[in-house]
């Protein structure tokens, strides 16, 4: 008696969301950054998975997201003084992603209300930290637009509405185009099924970016070992510049 | 071809690398100048962080440099002993040289000082080079008495103590003025991240009466210390040499060097110099636009390392 009551209060506690979950996989899970790279394509694919019969209301909607590691930076703004342009101020951003792709299904505001987007900082507006950064220049607001800007224009965020193809309320799939300027770390990938706006359910995944090969010797060489790397380097130099001497003697012969 | 490099973790194109290193390696050869007032600023406009185009050019420079003085000696044109006095007062003038920039760095106007010191030096070593090869050439074309031509023109330099014979370059100085030199390129060298070849190739010319043929190859063979030095301080000091990025420019420095090396010996010595006032002109002006000019985008972005 008392556990067919806690059955069907667990069942009532249950959200009725919930009888629709997510089941996503990646093209591949590491990238190897060699001194070839030219950048990479990853498939992130899935389909929903249903204990219950299609429920009613608006259709299902993916949001697929990609993260880069973040880092902090500083923005500095130039200003005229003396007639010449320099930087005046500056403002430090506390963290900000390196790299970010937002792809959807449908148009963003049909996909996601604005309370679940803060809830789980679906877009740039919720992973952009900038925590008092109001005492340290004028018009601080400036600054983190410009930020979006450059970082919107150089590709380095990507905005892409509608480019989830999701069929049969059932099947997704999403290609991200990962740039070649990619810098290593863990890059986060997370899949939304939103109805209504609300997120029904949602999965994160990580892809290891890592550099390999002689990319990997060096930048650990120029790390652990600063003065030999240096002194290579030099030698390097000094054989380069030998070699040329001497291949040129040759060929005026 | 796109290649990606390790240190500054940007992917270019590798032939463009390659294309860089050779225009300023050919230039270096030519002139004797490391080209390092060049270098920065390409690999700047083409994307590499500040830091990483500092610390590679050096190395870059080494090289080219090395090159350049091996095709010099051949012609027995790097005076040893002079390169020596002015790479003892170098060492000295870049360890100031990189207290002062230490000391703008806390100030926080690091940039701004070297911009403006690149305008002021090479705008005047520019401007004057200019004018007096303009003249040489001139003369030179002029019809008449030939101009009684004196080896060197004594002044105040000739009557400083502890005199020294340079052989290669036919003078008997003092010391103090190649040493005196020498600091003040260092200085210059270690505010402005350059070897100092465009100021030392007319200092040598004008202030010490060295022959300009001399001067190229005793200034390669100063350059390739102060920059080696340089190199390895960043690489111990902020990790920013990136090799790979240095290999390729290398490359294409080492055969550009040569290249310059064999049309340098073609030319006249006012020739040669009214080129290179031009070239360190240009960029000077260019570097003053940048100042005075207002730029597309106002806000620049620089990630800082995690701790």
């Amino acid at each position: 008696m008392i556990r067919a009551a806690l059955l069907a209060l667990g069942l009532l506690a249950l959200p009725a969301a919930a009888s629709e979950t997510i089941v996503a996989g990646l093209s591949q899970s590491r990238v190897s950054i060699t001194a070839n790279f030219d950048g990479s394509e990853i498939l992130i694919y899935g389909a929903v998975k249903r204990d219950a019969p299609f429920p009613d209301g608006p259709p299902l909607q993916v949001i697929v997201t990609v993260e880069g590691p973040s880092t902090p930076l500083i923005i500095r703004r130039k200003e005229r003084s003396f007639g010449i342009w320099l930087n005046r101020s500056a403002v430090t951003i506390d963290r900000a992603p390196s790299f970010y792709v937002v792809a959807t299904s449908a148009p963003l505001a049909r996909s996601l209300t604005e309370t679940e987007n803060q809830r789980h900082g679906v877009t740039l507006d919720y992973l952009i930290r900038a925590v008092g950064i109001t005492a340290e220049a004028e018009g601080a607001g400036e600054f983190v637009e410009a930020l979006r800007r450059i970082r919107l224009n150089n590709e380095q965020w990507r905005v892409e509405e509608s480019r989830v193809l999701f069929t049969e309320q059932t099947l997704f799939r999403s290609d991200v185009v990962l740039p070649a300027n990619l810098i290593e770390g863990d890059y986060r990938v997370r899949v939304f099924l939103t109805r209504g706006g609300r997120v029904v359910d949602h999965l994160e995944r990580n892809i290891g970016v890592r550099k390999a090969g002689l990319e990997r010797f060096l930048f650990v060489t120029a790390h652990d070992q600063p003065f030999l790397y240096g002194l290579a380097s030099l030698l390097l130099a000094a054989v380069a510049g030998w070699a040329a001497n001497a291949g040129f003697k040759l060929l005026r012969r | 071809m796109q290649i990606y490099l390790p240190i500054a973790e940007v992917s270019v194109n590798a032939f463009m690398l390659l294309g860089i290193g050779g225009i300023v390696g050919f230039l270096s050869g030519m002139f004797g100048v490391g080209g390092g007032f060049l270098i920065t600023p390409l690999l700047l406009f083409i994307g590499i962080p500040p830091g990483i185009a500092v610390a590679t050019g050096a190395n870059q420079v080494v090289a080219s440099s090395i090159s350049g003085v091996l095709a010099q000696l051949k012609r027995k044109a790097v005076d040893f002993p002079m390169g020596f006095v002015l790479l003892a007062g170098g060492i000295l003038g870049s360890w100031a040289g990189v207290r002062v920039f230490a000391w703008m760095t806390a100030l926080g106007q690091v940039d701004l000082f070297v911009q403006l010191s690149y305008v002021l030096f090479l705008g005047l070593i520019g401007a004057m080079m200019f004018v007096e090869s303009a003249r040489a050439m001139i003369r030179a074309r002029r019809p008449g008495p030939a101009v009684v031509r004196r080896a060197h023109v004594h002044t105040w330099v000739h009557r400083l103590p502890l005199k020294m014979k340079f052989r290669s370059s036919g003078l008997y100085i003092s010391v103090l003025p190649p040493f005196a030199v020498g600091a003040l390129v260092g200085v210059l060298a270690g505010i402005m991240g350059v070897g100092g070849g465009f100021i030392l190739v007319p200092a040598m010319i004008y202030i010490l009466g060295m022959p300009t043929k001399v001067v190229i190859g005793t200034s390669l063979f100063q350059i390739i210390f102060v920059t080696g030095f340089t190199t390895v301080v960043h690489a111990v000091n902020s990790h920013t040499v990136d090799m790979m990025l240095a290999l390729l420019l290398i490359l294409g420095g080492v055969v550009g060097a040569q290249m310059g090396a064999q049309i340098g010996l073609r030319l006249k010595g006012e020739q040669l110099r009214i080129l290179l006032a031009l070239l360190v002109l240009a960029v000077a002006i260019k570097i003053a636009f940048d100042l005075l000019l207002r730029p597309d985008e106002l806000f620049s972005i620089t990630p800082m390392v995690l701790p």
